[in-house]
């Protein structure tokens, strides 16, 4: 056991070193094969316009590199393997899309993940919203603020045991353990299996993201809602604003980037969800989403990747739209930089 | 109570309105984990007897037993009497109340004599002693079936940490995830970093691609780059001759996609740091390993530690990564990963699955708590920035 942990640390300062001596290397190499003659103006000047010309790439080389296979072609050969059959051999054409088109799983996790996507990123928006303007006016705020901020540290996995303890359900006269059930019979009505009801069960899986995701949200917005200009508000207040109205009318359209931010942000995690689904439900009682389907079909019978490709593809399909948005903003400071 | 008055009179009403809100916001986001850990020290058996809500006051449960045979009557004046003890099993506890039907079973009060009928009296102390007397012989061959409403104190234990530690593999698997985490943390901070510079102050053609590559891919699913790379890692092994499963494996595929974000983070940051510095050092000859080295890691302090909470957090709660490069063995489980385990193999097992759920969130908890301003910075830095 001790002798695993002093190994992992054994690789990491191994690995970090090797990083290190990459870099040195690989610099003293670039110097070595340009060199900088004291007397010669002329050769001393082309060389080290060469090693500025040769320079970025050795330190952008290892990261770029990595992206290269980890990010770049996989995307490609995603693509790719979209036409070809289960065992990414033969060329099938469309066939897997007509499959996906046609299949009653897919449209159900096309529906759930519709469902996440309406609810979600507006529930952590609008109570981040409303957290953060509640604390930011007591003195208690910032410990509030912690705890709604703490489960942002908490695994899927972790998050989805503590929710299936608040939703568990036991049958016949036992006591009810789960918080919820208990609440129910408490006020006199029947204990349900809340994770196995159509339809709502997807709620129930949406509100541990929900309670994951508020603090999140509840950060960005906190530090947008201070950026707002304090005469802004003196105005608003002189002019006999009330505080629904400030909120509304002032405070919302001044960070009105930030909430944009802040629900593509989320939107983006909710088309990626996978642990929560996989642990609560594995998919069963109409709860499948796509990230989970399309594992599933990775594996399933062998695994057949064309299918699992086009669901990986639709997933993709969906965050473009927010990456090329994302790009053109990066591109708007760079330019202003 | 007049302090009281004037007190809220000078906060005002509305002010309460908020304190109480953020109270009740606070409670509702608290409880959920409170139940968890909690639940985690409780005895295994009041678990299941009562919600963990009541878990300091003592758990009422009712239970059905058994008096002792008639054979061991004892001729007592006019009565014959059977004496003993509910409580024979080495259970412990205090007896509220007793009854003989199912129906009832709560039908007298502990400590007073019940008439039962047929000349019977059962009278039922609360340390469990019991004494149930006839007018005549008893009859038949076994003990009076009778049932308890008993509380117990609230027991608190560590036991079902040394279970799930010991003997359920969560030891083990905390150390995996150790392994997976601490290298993977760490490599890219200093890849990324070596980019970030050459992003930042390094002029050559290419360069605004490469910036939206890199913020491109930020937010490519994951699910994207699973079926090519389990494609690769398999040929890989074969050609190697060994797992496609390893260590080295995840180590990489964590790095790599990480990466962006990484760059991202410490560009942003690196790119930010004053002309100044930077164009001085030049001048006076140093090479951009030099500044790099000496004066553009130090400064970045900040956002190398805001990348790494964040890596390491998404390293050590990630799940699909995990069971997608890694084996499912005792020696290569992570802890998401045999959480996941225990739900399907131990549904029921509270006492096993708050346990392990509460190690497996120890550890985020305690770097989100103590190093929580260098999160905030870096998720400010992450996303106000950049949209």
């Amino acid at each position: 056991m001790v002798s695993q942990i002093v190994s992992a640390i054994g690789v990491m300062v191994v690995g970090v070193f090797i990083c290190a001596l990459y870099y040195w290397l690989s610099d003293k190499i670039l110097n070595a094969i340009f060199p900088v003659p004291v007397g010669n103006v002329t050769l001393a000047s082309r060389n080290l316009n060469r090693r500025a010309v040769v320079r970025p790439w050795l330190f952008l080389g290892p990261a770029l590199l990595l992206l290269g296979i980890y990010l770049v072609y996989p995307v490609v050969a995603t693509f790719i393997l979209s036409f070809y059959d289960r065992a990414g051999v033969e060329y099938v054409g469309l066939a897997n899309y007509r499959w996906a088109f046609f299949d009653s799983g897919f449209r159900q996790s096309i529906f759930n993940n519709i469902l996440w996507l309406a609810v979600v990123p507006a529930a952590c928006t609008f109570f981040g919203l409303v957290i953060a303007v509640l604390t930011d006016r007591i003195w208690w705020g910032n410990i509030a603020k912690s705890i709604v901020f703490m489960p942002m540290a908490i695994s899927f996995v972790g998050a989805s045991v503590i929710w299936k303890f608040i939703y568990e359900y036991r049958g016949g006269n036992d006591t009810q353990i789960g918080l919820l059930n208990a609440i129910v019979t408490w006020f006199g009505g029947d204990p349900q299996v809340w994770i196995s009801m159509p339809f709502w069960n997807n709620f129930f899986l949406m509100i541990i993201l929900i309670w994951i995701q508020t603090g999140f949200a509840m950060v960005i917005l906190s530090a947008a809602l201070r950026g707002i200009p304090e005469e802004t508000i003196e105005a608003a207040v002189i002019d006999g604003a009330n505080g629904w109205q400030i909120f509304w009318k002032i405070m919302v359209p001044q960070i009105w980037g930030t909430i944009a931010v802040v629900w593509t942000t989320i939107t983006i995690l909710v088309l990626k969800v996978f642990d929560i689904v996989l642990t609560m439900t594995n998919g069963q009682w109409d709860t499948m989403v796509l990230a989970n389907l399309m594992f599933d079909w990775m594996f399933r019978g062998g695994g057949d990747s064309g299918r699992s490709a086009v669901i990986a593809l639709i997933i993709m399909a969906a965050v473009t739209p927010i990456m090329i948005w994302n790009i053109r903003q990066a591109n708007r400071d760079a330019g202003g930089h | 109570m007049t302090s009281l008055t004037t007190r809220l009179k000078r906060v005002g009403l509305p002010r309460l309105i908020v304190h109480l809100s953020v109270l009740f916001i606070v409670i509702l986001w608290l409880i959920p984990t409170l139940g968890i850990l909690v639940t985690s020290v409780r005895d295994k058996g009041q678990i299941t007897a009562s919600g963990w809500w009541t878990a300091f006051g003592s758990s009422s449960q009712t239970s059905a037993g058994r008096l002792g045979d008639p054979s061991t009557a004892k001729q007592e004046g006019a009565n014959y009497v059977i004496r003993g003890s509910v409580f024979e099993n080495g259970q412990s506890g205090t007896v509220k109340a007793f009854g003989t039907r199912v129906q009832e079973p709560a039908a007298f009060p502990a400590g007073t004599p019940a008439d039962l009928g047929e000349g019977e009296t059962l009278t039922v102390q609360e340390d469990g002693a019991y004494i149930y007397s006839r007018n005549a012989p008893f009859e038949g061959s076994r003990g009076k079936r009778i049932y308890l409403t008993v509380t117990t104190p609230p027991v608190f234990t560590l036991d079902n940490y040394r279970t799930v530690l010991f003997s359920e593999g969560i030891g083990q698997a905390f150390i995996n995830s150790l392994t997976v985490t601490i290298p993977a943390t760490i490599i890219p901070i200093l890849i990324a970093a070596f980019a970030a510079y050459a992003l930042s102050w390094m002029h050559f053609p290419g360069r605004a691609l490469i910036i939206a590559l890199v913020v491109g891919l930020i937010v490519v699913p994951l699910q994207m780059s699973l079926i090519p790379l389990l494609r690769l890692y398999n040929e890989v092994g074969n050609f190697l001759g060994t797992s496609s499963k390893t260590y080295a494996g995840i180590w990489l595929a964590h790095t790599a996609f990480g990466m962006p974000l990484a760059i991202y983070l410490l560009r942003n940051y690196i790119a930010g740091l004053p002309k100044e510095i930077i164009e001085s050092a030049r001048v006076d000859g140093a090479s951009d390993f030099e500044i790099f080295l000496k004066i553009v890691l130090p400064l970045s302090f900040p956002a190398l530690a805001s990348f790494s909470i964040f890596q390491f957090l998404w390293v050590w709660n990630d799940l699909l990564v995990a069971i997608v490069f890694l084996g499912t063995g005792r020696d290569q489980l992570v802890l998401t990963g045999s959480l996941n385990a225990l739900l399907g193999s131990r549904g029921g097992n509270w006492e096993i699955l708050t346990a392990s759920a509460f190690v497996t969130i120890l550890v985020p908890l305690a770097v989100f708590f103590g190093l929580q301003r260098y999160l905030v910075r870096g998720l400010l830095a992450g996303s106000v920035k950049g949209g």
